[in-house]
């Protein structure tokens, strides 16, 4: 077991956990807000992290051991902690001013496009840069320009969103069979893409759309369709033939109708489980699932600004759902509706 | 003075044969270590030698030879990093090129100390000639019973292949190498964990650079404390420094550490003093990504002492006042050349070389290279200076790999010595194109 601080606060965890981990597991004991933003990382997949520099953070002490500082920032997702070490995050101002350059630099290509981006409103790029960055950009010169792409009739690319976080390359590594995705050239030049414009096409691609934390990767068959905050995120499962796939899912309710299907995901905006094509592209109906209730959105989320926040619809829901654990249960006809505002 | 240790046969025709090298004392160093010692006692040699690594970042190489992990049954693995594509260094081209069979002995005998069977040289892409002499002298060794089963009859077994590099600066930096020679993308790996406990297909591997590896021959055959008399202090040895620019007499040189930057630039014996008899301005001493410093700091340090040719005297005064002998390519510039375009030419390369891992140097090195390009254009202002100057350190120290830092350093020092030309392309535009020259690469395509 070691024992880390981070931004004057301490915990004991095992040996080999990352600074990051630590930091979110702080969060989750102490409802505290001091785990490092990220980007690249994600824990359901392998050797990921590293690459987007968000998580930086600073370590005043290196263990308790050899106490020297580390020289430079360090990515707070790819480092173990060392027992008694000393983490600066939100604490340091030159840290800060430093991930303020990092999202800076991701910004710099980006088109800033999200009026007409279905990812705006679950955009991880937007929360970073509402916490984390600078007002404008001293950027002057033109931006990046690449042709949007299909990745086959289901998904859409748009490099010029894309901030290379290599999420979704390791997702088609790992979680597909036979990799038919990765990147092109090099530099500000490089490009996600599929070999020689090949679709990516099996069974669990889609999951390249929910592990993209900006809108890069969108799900065409909900493309236009309404802006995330008009729609109601719902839990629902059903029993799935495929043998990888959970079938746990969330239903994004417009009305009646079930504009998209993803996975479910956690606090830290990671899928919980990764989900097969067929649950997510196939089964637009609401009779395809059994629903389980109302999915918990983060207050600080636009998807809850409007009427899914502490609704009196929803708090009675909540309580039903308590004692039926899971089974199905009819939600009334009214109860999907956007326009049930509660007063 | 001046013993040459590497190129000391250089000049001998026929000394890329292995008949020839053989009669200059090739292969007794070999033989030396395989029937002399163990490989342990090969290791503590090069660790009395004071070996420092000559790829450019100069760590003791014996102590890295024994930080290499020895799991039982698990194959070990040395990598010769050939790659050299910083601009300003041509060294290892110029051994390999004349005297091939010493890379490979070096080879043998750190493959020997290091308990590797199979070893490989990774070749830059564009040095295809080079490789093909590389093949031919290791044919020579496999004919002559110096590679392959039992060599020398010492129960030493060793396999030694050549691999041609993906043609990119970036499979220089030693992980990027080993994804390449792996048959990937060359994108630097996230460490830890380090090459000497997960390396080649995740196995314990030592990278060393050729002139490294080249310098372990006379190590063995002359004693590791004979090698550490040459030079000043934690600077032993002698070094190959490619010499460019505004001189007289451009080449490679080997020099002992130690030799006073003055001498090494006006001295007939190197470089010959400014050509055409003009003044010096700047020196680029390690290989582009180090600071350029101006004549006043290159020739004597900030204290008023003469610089001296060694990684100590090299770095005084830290990167305020110093810079670094890095992999020895010696840029020298006259009083004609223009520093801003000179970076220019930089900052395109670090741009167009950045593998795009990771934003900092992906998104910044491009950056910078607009910035400075509209300095050429004559439409920069004085808040450009400072853009540029923030933006060079919001890259420098976030990065994963040093080529971020590579990119950054060369921008900060112009900065910092030659503020001034900055600020006159701005208040005088015009003054860009009287401007005699300025170091150029070759063969950059533009992005
Ligand atoms: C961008 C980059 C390029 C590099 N290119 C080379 C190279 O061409 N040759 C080389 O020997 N080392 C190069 N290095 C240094 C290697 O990573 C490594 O430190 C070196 O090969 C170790 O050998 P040494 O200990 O013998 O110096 C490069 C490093 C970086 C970051
Ligand atoms: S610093 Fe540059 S070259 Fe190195 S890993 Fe990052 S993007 Fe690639
Ligand atoms: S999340 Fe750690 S570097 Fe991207």
């Amino acid at each position: 077991m070691a024992k880390v601080t981070i931004d004057d606060i301490t915990i004991v965890v095992p040996d080999g956990t990352t600074i990051l981990h630590a930091a979110r597991m702080i969060d989750e004991q102490h409802g505290t807000n001091i785990a490092p933003p990220t980007m690249c990382y994600y824990s359901k997949l392998k050797a990921t992290g590293g690459y987007c520099r968000t998580c930086i953070v600073n370590v005043t002490q290196g263990s308790e051991k050899d106490p020297r500082p580390m020289p430079k920032p360090v990515a707070s997702c790819r480092t173990t902690v060392m027992d008694g070490m000393v983490v600066k995050n939100n604490t340091s101002p030159e840290l800060l001013e430093a991930r303020a350059g990092v999202v800076e630099f991701l910004l710099l290509n980006h088109p800033l496009d999200c009026p007409v981006c279905d990812q705006a409103g679950e955009c991880h790029l937007q929360d970073l840069s509402y916490e984390n960055g600078k007002e404008g950009s001293r950027f002057e010169f033109p931006k990046r320009e690449v042709e949007p792409d299909d990745l086959g009739d289901k998904i859409k690319l748009n490099m010029n969103r894309c901030i290379l976080c290599y999420r979704c390359v390791k997702v088609c590594d790992q979680i597909t069979d036979g990799r038919v995705h990765g990147v092109l050239y090099r530099g500000d030049h490089a490009e996600i893409s599929t070999y020689i414009e090949k679709a990516i096409d099996n069974d669990f691609s889609g999951n390249v759309i929910d592990v993209c934390p900006v809108g890069a990767l969108t799900d065409k068959t909900f493309r236009f369709k309404s802006r995330v905050w008009f729609t109601k995120p719902v839990d629902a499962h059903r029993n799935c033939a495929h043998e990888k796939c959970s079938g746990k899912v969330r239903l994004w309710f417009k009305g009646d109708d079930v504009l998209r299907v993803t996975a479910r995901k956690d606090r830290w905006g990671e899928v919980e489980e990764f989900i097969c094509n067929e649950c997510r592209f196939d089964k637009k109906s609401k009779h395809d699932w059994e629903i389980e209730g109302p999915s918990i959105i983060s207050h600080h989320s636009v998807i809850n600004q409007n009427h899914y926040t502490l609704g009196k619809l929803q708090l009675g829901i909540k309580n039903q759902i308590k004692h039926l654990n899971g089974t199905k249960i009819d939600l009334g006809e009214g109860a999907l509706n956007p326009n049930n505002i509660e007063k | 003075m001046n013993e040459k240790l590497l190129l000391k046969y250089d000049h001998i025709p026929g000394i890329n044969t292995l008949a020839v090298y053989r009669q200059h004392n090739g292969y007794t160093s070999l033989e030396k270590a395989l029937k002399t010692l163990k490989p342990d006692e090969v290791v503590e040699e090069v660790k009395k030698s004071g070996l420092r690594g000559r790829g450019g970042a100069g760590f003791p190489t014996g102590m890295k030879w024994s930080f290499l992990a020895k799991p039982e049954g698990v194959p070990r693995y040395l990598v010769c990093n050939a790659d050299e594509s910083e601009p300003g260094t041509f060294k290892d081209r110029y051994l390999m090129e004349r005297i091939p069979h010493l890379l490979v002995e070096g080879m043998i005998i750190a493959s020997y100390a290091l308990g590797a069977n199979a070893s490989y040289i990774y070749v830059r892409g564009e040095y295809y000639y080079i490789i093909k002499i590389l093949q031919k002298a290791i044919k020579e060794a496999y004919a002559a019973g110096l590679l392959g089963k039992n060599i020398l009859g010492s129960g030493f077994d060793l396999d030694l292949y050549v691999q041609p590099g993906g043609g990119a600066y970036i499979c220089g930096e030693e992980t990027a190498l080993l994804e390449s020679l792996e048959g990937k993308r060359g994108n630097p790996r996230i460490k830890p964990p380090f090459p000497a406990v997960a390396g080649l297909w995740g196995r314990p591997t030592v990278v060393n650079n050729v002139e490294t590896i080249a310098a372990v021959v006379p190590i063995i055959q002359d004693g590791g404390d004979a090698y550490a008399k040459i030079g000043v202090g934690k600077s032993t040895g002698t070094k190959l420094i490619s010499a460019s620019g505004h001189i007289n007499k451009p080449g490679v040189y080997e020099i002992e550490l130690g030799v006073p930057v003055e001498e090494f630039i006006y001295s007939e014996q190197y470089c010959g003093g400014i050509r055409n008899g003009k003044k010096l301005k700047a020196v680029v001493a390690g290989g582009s990504s180090v600071p350029i410093l101006p004549t006043e700091l290159i020739l004597k340090t900030a204290k008023g002492e003469p610089r001296l040719m060694t990684y100590e005297s090299l770095s005084d005064g830290g990167f305020a006042t110093g810079t670094m002998l890095g992999s020895g390519g010696f840029i020298v510039m006259d009083e004609d050349t223009s520093i801003v375009k000179n970076l220019f030419t930089f900052a395109r390369f670090y741009r167009h070389e950045s593998c795009g891992q990771c934003s900092p140097c992906r998104e910044g090195t491009a950056w910078m290279e607009k910035i400075i390009k509209k300095f050429i254009d004559g439409k920069a202002n004085m808040a450009d200076i400072d853009l540029l100057w923030d933006v060079q350190s919001k890259i420098e120290g976030k990065t994963i790999c040093p080529l971020g830092e590579a990119a950054a350093w060369p921008v900060a020092a112009a900065i910092r010595h030659f503020r001034h030309e900055f600020e006159a392309y701005v208040r005088n535009p015009q003054s860009i194109n009287e401007v005699k020259h300025y170091y150029r690469l070759n063969n950059l395509v533009e992005a």
